[in-house]
Parts: C-alpha cells; structure tokens; sequence
C-alpha cells in the first residue's frame, strides 16, 4: 500500500512508480459540503507544484484545489463530472481528481505525512 | 484549498447555544455568529425544506415598531408602497429607497392594528434605524425591538406544525398576522418566509425562545436549517438578496419590483427617488434582473460576467447551485434588450464563456396559502 502525503491546504498525494494521483482529504471535504461540480483540466495540461489543478465548487463557493508536486496530468477523473458527491463519500478513494506524471519526486519531501497531517488538523481546531 | 479564519467579537442570537448544541458549523454574517449548516448539510436541508418544514433562526434581522399618529403614512414618505391602504393584520414587501432611486434596505410592513411592525436586513438594521430617526415626523414614535427573536417556520407542512400549537394558524393566509399564543407565550406571527415555501414567520420573547424552538423540533416533521440553505432556497424563488441582488444602485425598476409598489403611489409619488422610479415606470430602464439558467453543471456565481454577441451585457448578483432543480442556478441584470426568457448568453466562468439563458422567476414554484 502506497503511502499518503498532505499539503497545508489539504490536498492528498500518493505515488505509484512515476504516477501520482491527487484529491483533497476528508477535513477538506468536510469543511466544503456538499460538493456539486468539479473543474477538472485537460490530460496533458502541465502544472507546477502550487499551482492551482482544479478547482472544486460546494454548495456555498468555489475553492481552487493546487497540485501538490509539478508535472503533468495524465488522467482526470470523470466520473466527478455526473458524480461530484464522490469527493464527500470517498474522498481518498473514488473521489481523486487527477493523476499525474511527477516532473520532480524531491519535491514530496516537504509534504506532511499521515500522523503529522493528522496533528496539523487538529490544531486547526 | 484554503481554512476559513475563525470567527471573533461577533453578536449572537438567543439561540446561539442550540445551534452548538445541534452541531451548526458556524460563520460570520452580518456581524453575528450564524448556523450556516447543521450535520445534515445544505443539499439535505434545502431539500427537507421544499418537502417537509425547516426552523431557520433569523433572529439576527431587525424588528421593530412604528407607532404614534398615522405611522402609515409616515412610512410612506420612505418607501414606494401603498401603506396607507394595507389593512389591519396585513403584511406587505417594499423597500427604503434613497434620493436617488436606489434601494437601502428591503423589508415587510405589517399593519399591527396600533402600530406598524418592520423587519430589515441585518446587515442594514443600524442604518435603518438612524434613517427613520433622521426622516420620521415627531409624531412617529420608533421602538427597536432587541430582546425579540425571530423564527422562521418554512415548508409544506408547516401549518400542520403549528396548527398543533395554535389551530388558528391553519387559517391564516399569505402574508396575514396574528398574536399567537405557542406553547403559553404571546407570539406576533405573519404568514410569511423567504424560501418560496409556505409558513410562518414567528415574532417571540427572546428568553422564550430556545424551548418553543426545541418543541418545534420535537415534531417529526422539523428539521433546523442553516444560512446556507436559505440562501439557496431564496435564490430557487428569484428572491431578492439585499447587498447582491439590489443595492443602493439598483433602482426597484431595474430589480423587477415593480408589483411591489402600489398603484397610487406611482402616480403620486412622494417617496425618496420618485422621479427616478417614474420616469423608470413610463420609459423603462436600460437593464433589468433577470433568471439565468446556466447550461452545465457549473455554478455561476455572484460577480460572473455576462456576455452575448462577444461583449458584456450584465452581471451575476446571485448564484449558485439549485438542490431542488439540481443543477446550477443564478441571477443577475442584463441589458433590458437581452431579458427575454430563452434569450442565449454566455457566462465568464474562470476564462471559459459557459452557455446559459435568460429564464423565468422563480426557478420552483412557490407554494404560499393563499386561503
């Protein structure tokens, strides 16, 4: 099982081999509501680490999603686009936005793992 | 994805301690700490609305009281409708007007029999308060009502809720009001709401509050319900959101309010802006607000360019997303050439043009008792 990997904005990032795929965690999820569209980009669009990847719309607002690592999209998933609820039902599993080609693997090294993640939401409270 | 900052030094209402008690998420709004959802979330709570009854808190609004000699027609020196004419426990929509046209507030007017009782916006409740200080004749006296909460009663089967409490409600139409007693408490009720639902609107003690409001939830067919939801509940029913929707630079011409103000009154005039709204009423104005239906699934939101023909023919004030239609939903003004419902335009929506079309109001068909 690959291991998960978070930014302050609570994006996700897991690797397999040269491939990541991204979403957003369950606490952003949470703090979204419910979700009802997904801006997702073309495959082939290259995109740097902060910058924005998506952007995902709630009920109340629009709130950009930023790739955690630069590279470039090689899938999207579009099952969001009938099914934008995935992102609050299974936001680690179903609910991914993109996958994506890693330019620089180093640049995962600055990301949270599981435990400190866990403790940086907690201190949002 | 960004953390929303934690709220500080802001008012509460009566029943903030039930809201944390029911799990609200809570956010700044108009300068108090408000219920913008509860566990259930917005699409749930919108949609328990349209089919059963929601309980909004919507004690943040401003209530208060005209009293004194001939409080109507004070008040009408202040706003385009007919208040002379609105009979004894009848309620009515307008809006303040400035001198120039525009709008400064929207709120309900009800004949009280001795008085006249007001609700206004929160967030323009203090400058409310300091224009009917500033324009009212000496006559007139005006009583802030503080220590009042205000319920909002929405839903399908709202009177079959209050019924239980008070028969008499079942029989009051739309916009009617009556002194209730609910649950040994007197209580100022109108026939009214904001979601294009049927219902009421319930003037109560403020330290009566919290246990009339847990009674009410008690019903099976009660549910409470966020800010969240009511914004798109009005939005469903093309209802005015002041501060989006009408401003001090829309004039209640542009805004589509026109049924809103009286017959005698536009043909006399003799409140603020008159000769604007007149000369509005006889040639029309340049832009109007309308419906817009977007397309796709993308919300439209407040402050989205409009387009037709390759330039820019108006504005989104309001949008969002519609639980009851499922989809997006918005409205905005557009140049009165391009109000037709069906007329095509598109949408500026991060870089992208969006198709979508000019279309009636409201997008759900309101449910009022009209008896």
């Amino acid at each position: 099982m690959s291991t998960l990997r978070y930014t302050e904005e609570h994006e996700w990032i897991r690797v397999d081999g040269d491939t990541a795929t991204i979403g957003i965690s369950p606490y952003a999820q949470e703090q979204l509501g419910d979700v009802v569209f997904v801006d997702l980009p073309q495959p082939g669009k290259k995109v740097e680490k902060g910058k924005e990847v998506a952007v995902v719309e709630s009920v109340k607002a629009a709130s950009e999603v930023y790739a955690p690592a630069s590279g470039e999209v090689v899938a999207v998933n579009g099952d969001l686009s009938t099914e934008p609820a995935k992102v609050n039902s299974d936001p680690l599993g179903a609910g991914w936005f993109v996958k994506m080609k890693l330019a620089n693997k180093a640049e995962l090294d600055g990301l949270m793992d599981q435990a400190a993640y866990d403790a940086y939401v907690k201190g949002l409270h | 994805m960004t953390s929303s900052a934690p709220s500080a030094d802001l008012k509460t209402t009566p029943l903030h301690a039930l809201h944390r008690a029911l799990g609200a998420k809570m956010v700044p709004f108009a300068g108090y700490d408000m219920p913008v959802q509860y566990p259930a979330g917005i699409l749930a709570e919108h949609l328990h609305t349209r089919a059963a009854v929601g309980l909004f808190d919507v004690s943040h609004m401003g209530q208060l009281r005209l009293s004194g000699a001939n409080p109507a027609r004070a008040l009408e020196t202040l706003v385009p409708a007919d208040i002379v004419s609105l009979a004894p426990m009848r309620q009515r929509y307008t809006q303040f007007t400035d001198e120039n046209g525009g709008i400064l507030d929207d709120l309900m007017v009800t004949n009280a029999g001795d008085h006249l009782f007001l609700v206004v916006n929160a967030d323009c409740k203090d400058a409310d308060l300091a224009h009917l200080k500033a324009k009212l004749p000496a006559g007139v006296t005006m009583t802030p009502l503080p220590d009042q909460a205000l319920l909002a009663l929405q839903g399908p089967k709202a009177a079959a809720v209050l019924a239980r409490f008070a028969p008499e409600a079942a029989a009051m139409t739309f916009m009617s009001a009556a002194t209730l007693t609910l649950d040994g408490v007197a209580c100022f009720v109108t026939r009214s709401g904001y979601t294009g639902e049927d219902g009421y609107e319930i003037s109560i003690p403020a330290e009566k509050v919290e246990a009339f409001a847990r009674r009410l939830l008690d019903q099976p067919e009660v549910k409470p319900i966020g800010l969240g939801a009511r914004d798109s509940l009005r939005l469903e029913a093309g209802l005015c959101l002041y501060g989006h929707d009408i401003d001090t630079t829309t004039s209640p011409v542009e805004a589509d309010l026109v049924w809103s103000i009286g017959k005698r009154r536009r043909a006399e005039g003799g409140f603020p802006g008159a000769a604007r709204i007149q000369r509005e009423l006889k040639e029309g104005t340049g832009r109007k607000r309308v419906g817009i239906l977007p397309e796709g699934r993308a919300p439209v939101r407040d402050g989205t360019e409009l387009i037709a023909g390759g330039r820019a023919i108006g504005k989104v004030t309001s949008g969002g997303f519609g639980p009851s239609l499922g989809g997006p939903v918005a409205m905005g003004y557009v140049e009165t050439g391009m109000a037709k419902i069906g007329q095509s335009l598109e949408a500026m929506v991060r870089g992208k043009a969006l198709p979508a079309r000019v279309a009636a109001l409201p997008f759900v068909k309101t449910n009022y008792y009209r008896g």
